[in-house]
């Protein structure tokens, strides 16, 4: 399928860039006319993989945190966030519903969310070398 | 009253804010206003959550007001529903 438009975003790993990569995306998103409930899922599951990233992936050190999001034919967008952090040992297990390696202050949905919200979503991660998530979406038809 | 954004920045203050006031007037029933609230991803389950564990151990309850649709899409994942009530806004 061709790429119609793409964006890349890099930002460091602190939790104030949070709300910044959800903005982004969405205002990339939007030369599509999505609802607004669409543009509520897309910031919503890309809030929750940043997250992710700088919560876990990073928990340890400070890094970089990738973004990428394509625009196809037929209204598919594809999110990818992308961080070269601690990696996931078991992704089945991290992908529980609840399941969190943080402490009491996170709940553990997660993927659960984005999984809800997205219309596909695939996890590579590797202990020591990272985790890509990638999300894809297509919006409803407009007029 | 909440507002603005709930994520992971801004839950950790969030937290404080309400602990502090959980401490301080000892309720038996805590409200929390979603009215304003423009974003809320599932760091705002932890902090309903965190909150419902306090004052359950106190012997109290937790109530939520205002909660958009897009958060109660979210909050209905967790389950939390079945563990704080839904209040409707007393005011416009």
């Amino acid at each position: 399928m061709n790429i119609l438009n793409r964006m890349q975003l890099d930002f460091q790993s602190r939790s104030v860039n949070e709300a910044f990569a959800r903005v982004s995306v969405a205002a990339f998103v939007s030369q599509l006319d999505p609802t607004l409930e669409e543009l509520a899922d897309i910031k919503t599951i890309v809030s929750e993989a940043v997250t992710n990233s700088i919560v876990h992936g990073y928990a340890r050190s400070n890094g970089c945190v990738h973004i990428t999001v394509s625009i196809y034919e037929n209204r598919k967008i594809r999110v990818s966030v992308r961080d070269k952090g601690v990696g996931i040992p078991d992704i089945k297990k991290a992908m529980e519903a609840c399941y969190t390696t943080g402490s009491d202050d996170r709940a553990g949905m997660g993927f659960t969310i984005m999984q809800t919200f997205s219309d596909k979503l695939k996890v590579r991660s590797s202990p020591g070398k990272g985790t890509t998530v990638t999300m894809e979406k297509v919006l409803c038809p407009r007029s | 009253m909440l507002n603005g954004d709930i994520d992971h920045h801004s839950s950790e203050e969030i937290r404080r804010r309400t602990d502090e006031l959980i401490g301080r007037y000892m309720p038996s029933r805590l409200t929390l206003d979603f009215s304003q609230v423009s974003f809320c991803d599932s760091s705002g389950i932890a902090v309903v959550l965190g909150r419902y564990k306090i004052m359950k151990a106190n012997g109290g309850t937790v109530e939520l007001t205002g909660v958009n649709h897009q958060i109660s899409r979210i909050f209905e994942l967790s389950g939390i529903w079945n563990l704080v009530d839904q209040k409707e806004a007393d005011y416009k």
